[in-house]
């Protein structure tokens, strides 16, 4: 395997609330240019750590690194060159898709063409509409749009395809494909196994605020497998997603 | 994607706090502008009431009279005046104070009681003003009225009359100021309480916090567009209230501004009141319940509709404790008498206090997440 730069390097991170340890004691790096899923059960702690890595929560303990910046010292220099794409996250009410992208580009400070950001996640026929008025899928490429707004050098995308259907799945996959091949770093979590085994380069699996494996998919799925592992079903060549598709037809539905 | 980013971030270009500030500022006007209750509370209710009381004209009859320092007061007609009902008597003010009130039509008339020399009739002086000529004219005829009156008769010689020349005090002269504060208000309690609630709720702010953005632009910004748009609100008011329904700008233009100006720091007051509520309230159900409480009272107490004299004497210091008050009355102050903001200094310096205690509490309780 060849020797990697770590863009992102997370050492003993411990975060306790009042009664209860979120994470404790994670250690893991993230790679230049590869996709970086964060997997595991709800409530392991993935969200809690994604966010103190893009300085939005203080950790307890513990070191943070993001492209030689500390996050005790350096979180101002870390948001300018992270785009962070949260669960759940709303946008200003009351405005359209190209209004909502000029007001990050002043939060960014960026000189960026909005028409231009959302024929990158090809969006382009709804530069007027609201963001309230789009479909699950137009909403989380839009999101992904204002994660790119200043250029960065990383993105973080938390659970973006929860709640899509397989077409939307699997466009948001190309265009997170896209931006990975054009340079940049993706920090991703999600629920769906197949997902991170097609996108992602490594992935991590965190359970109760601790790290349990982090390798790439295929490695992992070897060493389950040399250990004597079966699944009790026989493997067809395809699976009711690919009958799903296959069906439906590939086309983007709105 | 190009490949700006391989510049250090600290470096060349910078961040600007201003570039971010002004969109924010941006953002938010678009929004007020185009969110149907901000529009409603800061236009259409005042333009309503105004329509309404501007049409409506005078309202309750009550006629205020002035009696004249030195005049006798243990005589019949007074006693006959107090009886009417009609007629308000104010007392105990110096000459000077009943001149200005007589002026500006507050008194709508003056009254002098004298014995007749030599004689047990009394002569009555009765001074009127033509800022309120039709109340001069109602308390004419109670006068008339009186003086065939068979027991008072005997003992009244002579009514002597006279106008002395005021502005004309019109009911909207009186109602504009009162609106334009209740609109003041009222986009600086709920607009505020309900954009900070809802962009913490659907965690817009913290998305905000994800970029480089400071807390101190997220405010100012939000501030910029509700005090421009509340400006905008005002103006409008004023403009419609001139042109439409004679409101009384005694020194045109700049009047208008020195208004402005006092809109100004009013409602940078009540957004401390929204920061309060946005803080303390659970969920967007709670902001109206809340901000009803902080905004009701002074919409009836603070001299809205009523001038706060007409209120029973214990409610009066509940009155002169709550800021809208100040407003209005340095509002109609500078609109109506033509004065100075510094003129209007003991006003301006109790919003400003009341603006330190809010903020120090909005400090306090405000949250971001």
């Amino acid at each position: 395997m060849e020797t990697k730069k770590a863009i992102i390097s997370v050492t003993n991170l411990v975060k306790k609330y009042d009664d209860f340890v979120a994470v404790q004691g994670l250690s893991f790096e993230v790679y230049e240019n590869e996709i970086f899923g964060l997997l595991g059960p709800n409530g392991a702690g993935k969200t809690t750590t994604l966010e103190i890595i893009e300085t939005l929560r203080e950790k307890t303990s513990g070191e943070i690194i993001v492209d030689g910046f500390s996050v005790d010292k350096h979180a101002q220099s870390i948001k300018k060159i992270i785009g962070v794409q949260l669960q759940a996250a709303g946008y200003y009410p009351n405005l359209n898709l190209i209004e909502l992208l000029e007001l990050f580009a002043g939060l960014y400070g960026a000189d960026v063409k909005p028409m231009e950001m959302l024929e990158k996640v090809n969006l382009q026929d709804k530069a007027k509409a609201k963001y309230k008025a789009l479909s699950g899928g137009q909403k989380q490429r839009f999101s992904i749009a204002t994660t790119l707004i200043n250029q960065p050098k990383i993105i973080f995308l938390d659970e973006p395809t929860t709640g899509l259907d397989p077409q939307a799945r699997r466009n948001l996959w190309d265009l997170i494909t896209e931006i990975r091949d054009a340079g940049t770093t993706v920090v991703i979590t999600t629920h769906y196994m197949d997902e991170a085994e097609q996108l992602c380069d490594r992935v991590a699996f965190v359970e109760r605020g601790q790290i349990i494996a982090l390798d790439t998919p295929d490695n992992l799925i070897d060493k389950l497998v040399n250990s004597g592992f079966e699944r009790k079903k026989e493997v067809k060549k395809a699976n009711l997603e690919d009958v799903f598709i296959n069906l439906t037809g590939k086309e983007w539905r709105e | 994607m190009n490949t700006g980013n391989s510049n250090s971030p600290l470096g060349a270009g910078g961040y600007s706090n201003t570039k971010a500030t002004l969109a924010l500022a941006k953002a938010s006007f678009r929004s007020i502008i185009r969110s149907p209750s901000a529009v409603v509370f800061t236009l259409a209710f005042p333009l309503i009431f105004i329509l309404v009381f501007g049409f409506l004209g005078g309202g309750g009859t009550h006629i205020d009279v002035g009696i004249t320092p030195g005049s006798d007061m243990k005589n019949p007609v007074i006693g006959m005046l107090e009886k009417t009902g009609m007629i308000r008597l104010v007392k105990n003010k110096s000459k000077t104070d009943y001149d200005k009130l007589l002026e500006k039509g507050n008194v709508d008339a003056m009254i002098d009681v004298h014995r007749k020399v030599n004689s047990v009739a009394y002569s009555v002086n009765v001074v009127y003003t033509s800022a309120s000529m039709d109340k001069g004219n109602i308390l004419k005829s109670v006068l008339n009225n009186l003086f065939y009156d068979k027991n008072l008769k005997p003992s009244v010689a002579e009514i002597k009359e006279s106008t002395v020349q005021g502005r004309e005090y019109k009911t909207i002269d009186f109602i504009l100021p009162g609106q334009l504060g209740f609109s003041l208000l009222s986009t600086g309690v709920f607009g505020t309480a309900f954009v900070f609630l809802s962009l913490r709720q659907t965690l817009v702010i913290k998305r905000f916090f994800a970029t480089p953005v400071k807390r101190s632009s997220i405010v100012i910004g939000e501030g910029i567009a509700r005090i421009g748009f509340a400006l905008i609100g005002a103006l409008f008011i004023i403009l419609i209230g001139h042109f439409f329904f004679e409101f009384t700008l005694v020194h045109g233009a700049l009047t208008v501004v020195n208004m402005l100006i006092l809109a100004t720091l009013g409602v940078i007051v009540f957004m401390g009141f929204g920061f309060i509520i946005s803080g303390v309230a659970k969920n967007e159900s709670m902001v109206p319940p809340i901000s009803n409480i902080v905004t009701l009272p002074q919409f009836l107490l603070s001299g809205t509709f009523f001038s706060i004299e007409a209120f029973p004497t214990w409610l009066q210091p509940i009155s002169r404790a709550l800021p809208l008050t100040y407003l209005n009355d340095a509002m109609r102050k500078v609109a109506f008498e033509g004065m100075g903001l510094w003129d209007v200094k003991f006003q301006i310096m109790i919003l400003l206090l009341w603006g330190i205690g809010i903020y120090a509490v909005a400090v306090k309780v405000f949250k971001w997440e």
